[in-house]
Formats: structure tokens, C-alpha cells, sequence
């Protein structure tokens, strides 16, 4: 996050724009935008230090119902326009809001670089698994058969899965919320805000006009608890509506185990800062109606403290100014080499 | 025996060989010394866009044209004077290009059979001993050879030996051109400081290369070219590039600007981003983005912050730029953007030169997306047009396409620099937060040239939202209203035109204000123009020359001043675009001059074209 001077006492309303909201009714996004300005207020970060910027889809509509400043860019490169701003604004709180087409199917390249410069910003990737602004053609994180408009025999496409692929371009903070759980989103963001460096969040978001229930088994009050696995740092994977089920590391092999079999401490301890448990836990990704799968994680998969893009660069600056001096225009003109006629 | 030293006005000297033989770098410093005797010059490189293409082949061909004279100059020169061939496929490459009469260097060991074979000379037959050759005078030299027995007891391995032989070759220049080495030995001993074998041995090589002109003595005469009658002042050789990246530099402080410069690498755009990299300790920030548009959004993300965003790139880049470029334009907020063009389209000619890319500038975009397009007219132009871009693009909040090319970023010339102090201040159109308000911010209000403020993110209260979809009329909300679209459509439309107010009215350069006929130009097309439209003269003809620098908007003075002569001719090396944007504006049936060789005009070409209309 930025650092901010002025430690002003907002409440969520003053976030909010003067702008009617124009998502569908009960779509997933309103949740978040609710989060989103509770977290900002609670941070107390400035209005005027805070951008949001987003690319094309109904994600990217975020930004204008902010009270902050903001750019609603093009298809994809939201993650490239923040890349610009942070570099040359450090001293701002820098958004993304971005989608699953927007930034993994025609942005895809710049998430992937974002991620590995790591600035000091977050990412909010709503995963809806459609295209809804264009009207449900299948995405890349769609499930592999999924019937759409542009899909009519079922998808052939293999989907992403996200936080592998943030861990993959060398993300330093990467988790994974769901818009039905408001306070999960909460502290998340909070989390994500308080990490110095790229945060990737993927939220479950459902679009309930072109992919409604997508996450159903994940959000439904019935089937959460076996589905869904909750993180809590340095503590044991342990889930199910009688929280009897936990996840144990067999080798390198994670696996559910009952409770009755095994005791707490035989069970997986979440260790974000871990890299190789990390890559196991972001390659969780199993199909929740197969048998004996493993429960999706939420919360804080990965996070890790490493240099950010724009103070190197910064430093690099200063640097310069150390070995040659402050930069005189005229020597600059002038070059090393002249004659006089 | 005697010498003679002949005095010439003006000499071209062709450099060539294998992209390996190192010509560019002899060519630049036969440039920088003759430039230190104060003479014209003008060069023009033109190499491969292979690194290293199969040895010995013609499509390895590197080359460097150096024109120096001891009157002003405008062109790196038509005809050869001096082409030094360092093997057979430099040769049957530029032979065509020595006059009649010229002088051939030919290094003898690049025409053994292996040499002829790799340039396809029919039956290896060396074409040194072609009778057609009569009508130059051929100097054989085995430059290998002498370069091996100079530095016979280096110590170094014969890789590094070979590499010295264009030392040899620049070292007898030097006494046939009489220069002194010494400005080229304070170069190499800079360079290989930390190499001291290598410094010694290019050093000696060079050397002997001049005692062999002045020992041998099959070389009868010398040439004297006196130093030009240049204006009084201190100069410095300037690169077109690096013309660019310097008034980049300099704009961004006029305006009190950080500078962001967000790029990708492409021929020949890139020395840009290798000039800025090396002064950091002037505030500039360089973001070698992963790709084209990465780069142009990175520039926008800045230039919303605050800071002057800046993007370069050539041809291809620029076409998947487009889409960002239009939401610049519709943000409103500066831009430059650079197009160093090249052969096109799609890969195309990336070393080779041309202006096929004006009409992608001025309408390349989906949409109704003006913007303003500016082209500097040499290499050391490039300081002050880019200088003028930046101008333009933050005092009227609209995006700047500057449109070099590869033989002006190239290209080389004196350049009787300015003092900082001498350049303009540029101003911001900043709002201002403390300004008392009613009601919210309106961040598309205008001023009377149609500009908006430039609010940032940390101005307090001042919180607005922008984008590209379509806005509404000075609040810049979303707007889907049939009306208000098309007002903001003439509104950018008009803020753009309202530019021709605040620049310069198109000039005659040469030649009176009306007559037979004007040649109008735009670009690198300026020198051998200049050159073209002056012999005419010369020759009593009653033509002149115009040139712009602003192509979108035209100064508002052009049609008036096309209007007086009987007829336009417009020299391009594209197939015609200049030309056709001026005869719709102005029906004028202006006359295209076309060249698409990857090539830039000889002055030649340009003169027989347009006496051709003369009679």
C-alpha cells in the first residue's frame, strides 16, 4: 500500500461516486464494490492518493463508482497502464479491476509481467468463468465442456487456474475470495492492501445472467463447508460442516483424511510464506463433484517480500544523480565532443 | 617525386563491406574527423537487417555514405567519389553508385575465389579485371594482408587482427583526405582503455594504414577539401535519434515534467530508448515494456499521473498501438508518441527507410481520433521539432505523433547546438484544487482553444473518473446521448485544428513566393530538396521550396501560399500520401515525386523530375 500522510476518518459512503451503479440486479459485483469502499475507508487512505484502473468487461466499470481518481482504460491493459502510473507515481494507492477474459485471456501477457516487476499494487481479478458484456461467450477460466453462445457443443479449451498462473509469473501475494462471503473479502483486501508488492486476489463472482451458480457448490450454505477450505496462517487445514475433514501432506501429495484417522497436528499447517507448499496449494484445483476432492482454498495462498519495480527504479535514479551529479541541460547538449568554427 | 594535392568542394565517400568489417563504426569516425576541420557533412548508414548475414554474401552488406564538402550541404551525397569495397559482395552492391571517374579502394583479399563465389560472380571471375572498370581508377590494396604483416608481432590471435583491417583502411583515408589520425586514436584509446592489446593494435593499424599513403608511391595525390563556410559557433556531430532523446530530455524540463518513457524494442526506434537509458541522473525513467501496447499504456498511465509519457516505435509497433493511442485522445491528455518509420507494411524493410506512415498517423485509428502529427525535416532537426511536440502535446492536452524515419534517426550532421537557457519554457495547463468551486469538478471543461485541465491523482477534490468510452460534454461521465457524441467528436475534432493558431505559417525556403513550380515537401525528403530546388535556381528556373514540419493541422497559411505557383510537386518515398491529403484539402492537382526503395532521393532525382515539368 501507499503510504499515506494524512490519516483522514472516512466511512464507506464517502468512496462512493455520484454515479448509479449499472451492473445487472444480484449481480456478484456489488459485494465487492461494498468491500471494496468498507476496506479503503478503514485503511484511511485519501481519496484524492487513490486510483482505480480498470480495463473492458462489466468488472471494468468499477472505477466510476469510486470517489477516487480513475482511468476506465482499454481491453486488457489496465495492468499495463498501472504499471506506468505506479513507476511514475509511487506515492499513490494503485486498484486494478480487472476480469477473467480481461486479464488472462487478451491481457494475459501484461498480468504475467506486472506479477513478476511486483509494484506496489493490487490486483482484483473478478472470475465470473463468462463473457458477460459481450453476452456469455465461454473465457478462459470457463470449465473445459462448458455450453455458451460461441460454444454450443460444449468448450474445448482447457482453463486456467489463476493462482497458478500468478504463482507461475512470480507473484509475491497471491489469494482467493468469493463475493458471497463479505467479511473473507474484507480481510483479504486488507491483507492485500497492507502487502508492499503485487497483490493478485481472484474473486468468485457470479454473473447470475449469463453463468448463473458457477460457484454455487463453493457459496451455497449446503455444500461450503465440504467445498471450501478456509486459510488461517500457521494453523491446520481442517474443513467440513463438522470440521472432521483435514488436508494432510502425504509426501508431496496433499490429501483428504478424516479426522478420526488423523489428529491436528498430522494435518498440512498453512505457511503462506512457504514456496514449495505454495506451489502444491495453488495447484489445488480439483473438480468438487469428484470423489474424495480436495477442498478449494481461500484466503492468502502465497505471500512473499521481495523489491519492488518502482523503487529500484527510483533507485537507479538516485543512483545516477550520485555517480554524475544532478543532470545539467547543457552539458547534456553539448555532448562530449564539440569543435568551433 | 611530386604530389599534388588537389583541392575538391566536395567529396562522398562510400564505405562498404561485410556487416562484420566494422564500416559503421569507420565510417562515424571519418565523420567526426573531418566534422573537427570543420567541414559540411552529412552520412547516411545503411546495413542489413540480418546481425550477421551469411559472410561474404551481398545481403551482408554493410555501408556507410559520408558526404563532406567545403560549402553547405544538405544530402549525404548522389554519386560516389571514393568507394572502398572490402570484398567482392560490397562491390557488385554499390558499384552502381560511383560516378565516372570515382575512385575504387578494393581490398584485394575479399576478391580471392572464396569471396567471388559467396557474391555469385559468374565463374568466380574477379570483376577488378573487368574492362568496364576503365572508367574508374582502381586502387588495389591487400588490406588483409598489410594488416596481418602490420601487426605480425601483436601477440594477438587472427580473429582479432582480421578485425583491425578497417583501421588500415580509415588510417589511408586520412592521408588521402589529409586528416590527422590523432582524433580517432584519443577514440579507440578511450574504448579499449581496459584492453590494452587491442587498443595498441587498432592503434597501429590505423598507423600504418597512413605511412602506407604516404610511402607508396602509386599514390600521386592527395585531396584538400577546405573547411566550410558554416556559421560562427561551437558544433557537435548529432545523430537523429539521439537529436530526439536529448529534446525529449529537455522538453520535459522545460515543462517541469517527469519523464516516462515506456518502449519496446524495434528497429530503428531503439537507439531512442538506449540514449534516454544513459541519463537517469537527468530524472528519466525507461520502461522496456513486454510489448508494443504495454509500452504506449505504460506512457498513458504516466501521463495521467503527472508526468510527460512518451512511447516510440516504428511502423508496426505504432499499428498495435493504435487502439491505446485513440484512448489517449480521448482521455486528453498528453502523449508523445514516436514513430521512427522504416519499409512497410507489416515487417516490411526494417533498416531501410521510408514515409509510408503518414497516412497511418494522421488517420490511423478507429474512429472519428485526431491528433497532431509533426515531422522533422533532418537529424539535428530532431531537437527542436520534438522539442515543439512535446509543446504541443502538453499545452493542448492532446497526443502527438512525431514522425522520423529511419535515415534522418540515422543519419548524421553538424549541429550548431543552442544553449538551454535559449529554449522556451512549456507550460501545463494544471487545474488547480485551491480554486474555488460549485458543485462537482468538471474535469471536460475547456478553454477557449478548446483545452481541459490536467487533474492528478493527490490533487484534492478534484476526484474524476475518465476513460474511453464516449463522454459527456465537460463532466466526462459516461454518455450514450446521439447528441452529445457528436459534439464531443467536433469538439476534439476543433481542438485539434485550432492548433494551426499556434504555429508557425508554412515558409518558402528557397526561391521566390510564386513561380513555375513549388516543391513541397515533408521529412527527410528536405535535404535533397534543398539541394534539387537550389541548382534550379541556379539554372534560372523559377521554383522554390516549401517544407513542412506540421502535417495535421496544416499551418493555416498553406493553401494561400500553394496557390501561387502554376503547379505542386511533391517528393515522397512512399507511393503518394502527402500528396493526395493536400490535393483533398486544397485542389491544388499537386504532383507526386515517388520513390519506394527503402532509399531515400538523391538531388539528382529530384531535379530531373522536376525539369521534366519545366519543359
Amino acid at each position: 500500500m501507499a503510504e499515506t500522510t494524512t490519516a483522514q476518518k472516512y466511512s464507506s459512503k464517502d468512496f462512493a461516486s455520484d454515479q448509479d451503479v449499472r451492473w445487472c440486479p444480484g449481480c456478484g459485483d456489488y459485494s465487492i464494490l461494498k468491500q471494496m469502499q468498507s476496506t479503503l475507508a478503514e485503511a484511511g487512505i485519501s481519496k484524492e492518493d487513490t486510483v482505480f484502473v480498470s480495463g473492458i468487461g462489466c468488472s471494468s466499470r468499477f472505477p466510476y463508482y469510486m470517489d477516487t481518481y480513475g482511468i476506465h482504460s482499454i481491453h486488457g491493459r489496465a495492468t499495463a497502464v498501472a504499471s506506468g502510473l505506479k513507476a511514475s507515481r509511487p506515492d499513490l494507492s494503485v486498484w486494478v479491476i480487472t476480469g477473467d477474459g480481461d486479464s488472462l485471456s487478451i491481457g494475459g501477457n501484461h498480468l504475467i509481467h506486472l506479477l513478476r516487476r511486483n509494484f506496489d499494487l493490487n490486483v482484483l481479478m473478478f472470475n465470473n468463468e463468462i463473457y458477460g458484456l459481450t453476452k456469455g461467450q465461454y473465457s478462459p477460466t470457463s470449465p473445459k465442456g462448458q455450453v455458451t453462445k460461441s460454444t454450443p457443443m460444449g468448450s474445448l479449451d482447457h482453463p486456467f487456474n489463476p493462482a497458478a498462473l500468478a504463482l507461475g509469473a512470480q507473484a509475491t501475494f497471491i489469494a482467493r475470495s468469493m463475493d458471497r462471503d463479505p467479511k473473507h473479502m474484507r480481510d483479504v483486501l486488507a491483507a492485500a492492501n497492507a502487502h508492499r508488492g503485487t497483490s493478485f486476489i481472484e474473486i468468485y463472482q457470479n454473473c447470475n445472467v449469463f453463468n448463473d451458480g458457477a460457484f454455487e457448490v463453493y457459496t451455497d450454505k449446503s455444500t461450503k463447508a465440504d467445498t471450501t477450505l478456509i486459510l488461517e496462517e500457521g494453523k491446520p487445514m481442517i474443513f467440513g460442516a463438522n470440521q472432521d475433514k483435514g488436508v494432510r501432506l502425504n509426501g508431496l501429495k496433499p490429501e483428504v483424511v478424516a479426522l478420526t484417522d488423523f489428529s491436528a497436528e498430522d494435518l498440512w499447517i498453512h505457511d503462506s510464506k512457504d514456496i514449495g507448499k505454495a506451489m502444491l496449494l495453488t495447484r489445488v484445483f480439483d473438480d468438487p463433484h469428484t470423489e474424495n476432492a480436495l477442498p478449494r482454498a481461500f484466503g492468502v495462498l502465497y505471500q512473499e517480500d521481495r523489491f519492488r519495480y518502482e523503487d529500484a527504479m527510483q533507485a537507479q535514479l538516485d543512483r545516477a544523480v550520485e555517480i554524475k551529479g544532478e543532470g545539467d541541460l547543457d552539458k547534456l547538449i553539448r555532448g562530449s565532443h564539440t569543435w568551433t568554427v | 617525386m611530386t604530389r599534388v594535392t588537389e583541392k575538391k568542394k566536395d567529396v562522398t565517400i562510400l564505405f562498404a563491406g561485410d556487416s562484420g568489417d566494422g564500416m559503421q563504426l569507420t565510417g562515424s569516425l571519418f565523420t567526426d574527423t573531418t566534422a573537427n576541420y570543420g567541414n559540411d557533412i552529412s552520412t547516411f548508414p545503411n546495413f542489413p537487417a540480418e546481425i550477421r548475414a551469411p559472410q561474404g554474401t551481398v545481403a551482408g552488406v554493410s555501408g556507410f555514405k559520408l558526404h563532406f564538402a567545403s560549402v553547405d550541404i544538405f544530402t549525404p551525397g548522389d554519386d560516389v567519389d571514393v568507394f572502398i569495397a572490402m570484398n567482392a559482395a560490397a562491390f557488385k552492391a554499390n558499384i552502381s553508385q560511383l560516378k565516372i571517374g570515382g575512385t575504387i579502394i578494393a581490398n584485394t583479399s575479399g576478391f580471392d575465389k572464396k569471396n567471388l563465389r559467396l557474391a555469385k560472380y559468374d565463374d568466380d571471375a574477379n570483376p577488378l579485371l573487368d574492362k568496364s572498370l576503365d572508367k574508374f581508377r582502381v586502387i588495389e590494396m591487400d588490406v588483409s594482408k598489410m594488416t596481418r604483416e602490420a601487426l605480425a608481432d601483436s601477440g594477438l590471435g587472427t580473429k582479432e587482427v582480421e578485425r583491425c583491417k578497417n583501421m588500415y583502411v580509415l588510417g589511408f583515408l586520412y592521408w588521402m583526405y589529409n586528416r590527422s589520425v590523432e582524433n580517432t586514436e584519443r577514440f579507440i584509446s578511450e574504448k579499449f582503455a581496459k584492453k590494452v592489446d587491442i587498443r595498441d593494435a587498432n592503434i597501429k593499424s590505423l598507423r600504418a594504414g597512413y605511412y602506407f599513403g604516404e610511402t607508396n608511391e602509386t599514390f600521386t595525390s592527395r585531396y584538400e577539401v577546405e573547411s566550410a563556410h558554416l556559421q560562427k559557433g561551437e558544433y557537435r556531430s548529432i545523430m537523429g535519434n539521439q537529436a530526439a532523446a536529448l529534446g525529449v530530455i529537455v522538453a520535459a524540463q522545460k515543462a517541469k515534467l517527469d519523464l516516462f518513457y515506456g518502449s519496446y524494442p524495434i528497429t530503428p526506434a531503439s537507439d531512442i530508448l538506449h540514449e534516454l537509458a544513459r541519463h537517469k541522473n537527468y530524472g528519466v525513467k525507461t520502461f522496456q515494456a513486454e510489448d508494443e501496447i504495454a509500452a504506449v499504456c505504460a506512457a498513458i498511465g504516466a501521463s495521467y499521473g503527472g508526468s510527460l509519457g512518451v512511447t516510440a516505435s516504428s511502423g508496426p509497433g505504432i499499428a498495435l498501438k493504435g487502439e491505446a493511442i485513440g484512448l489517449a485522445i480521448m482521455l486528453e491528455i498528453p502523449l508523445l508518441i514516436i514513430n521512427v518509420q522504416r519499409g512497410g507494411p507489416s515487417t516490411g524493410l526494417p533498416t531501410k527507410t521510408e514515409q509510408s506512415d503518414l497516412f497511418q498517423a494522421v488517420y490511423g485509428r478507429n474512429g472519428e481520433a485526431p491528433l497532431v502529427v509533426i515531422a522533422p525535416k533532418s537529424p539535428s532537426d530532431c531537437f527542436e521539432a520534438i522539442i515543439e511536440a512535446v509543446r504541443i502535446t502538453v499545452e493542448h492536452m492532446v497526443p502527438v505523433m512525431f514522425l522520423s524515419d529511419g535515415y534522418i534517426a540515422n543519419g548524421s550532421e553538424p549541429w550548431l547546438f543552442p544553449k538551454a537557457a535559449e529554449i522556451k519554457e512549456i507550460t501545463p495547463r494544471w487545474a488547480d484544487p485551491d480554486k474555488e468551486r460549485t458543485g462537482a469538478y468538471l474535469p471536460y471543461k475547456r478553454n477557449a482553444d478548446l483545452v481541459r485541465e490536467w487533474a492528478v491523482p493527490g490533487m484534492k477534490g478534484l476526484q474524476h473518473r475518465v476513460g474511453g468510452i464516449e463522454k459527456e460534454n465537460e463532466t466526462g461521465n459516461i454518455s450514450y446521448d446521439p447528441n452529445n457524441h457528436e459534439l464531443m467528436v467536433k469538439l476534439r475534432q476543433e481542438k485539434v485544428n485550432l492548433i494551426a493558431q499556434d504555429v508557425p505559417d508554412l515558409a518558402i525556403e528557397l526561391g521566390e513566393d510564386s513561380g513555375d513550380i513549388l516543391v513541397l515537401g515533408w521529412g527527410s525528403t528536405y535535404g535533397a530538396s534543398r539541394t534539387a530546388v537550389r541548382e534550379l535556381i541556379q539554372d534560372g528556373y523559377k521554383v522554390s521550396q516549401a517544407h513542412f514540419r506540421y502535417l495535421n493541422p496544416f499551418p493555416k497559411n498553406t493553401g494561400e501560399l500553394l496557390s501561387k505557383f502554376k503547379k505542386v510537386m511533391i517528393p515522397e518515398i512512399n507511393n503518394g500520401q502527402l500528396v493526395h491529403m493536400i490535393n483533398a484539402q486544397y485542389k491544388v492537382n499537386a504532383q507526386g515525386v515517388n520513390k519506394i526503395q527503402g532509399m531515400p532521393f538523391t538531388s539528382k532525382e529530384i531535379k530531373e523530375n522536376v525539369l521534366s515539368n519545366l519543359k
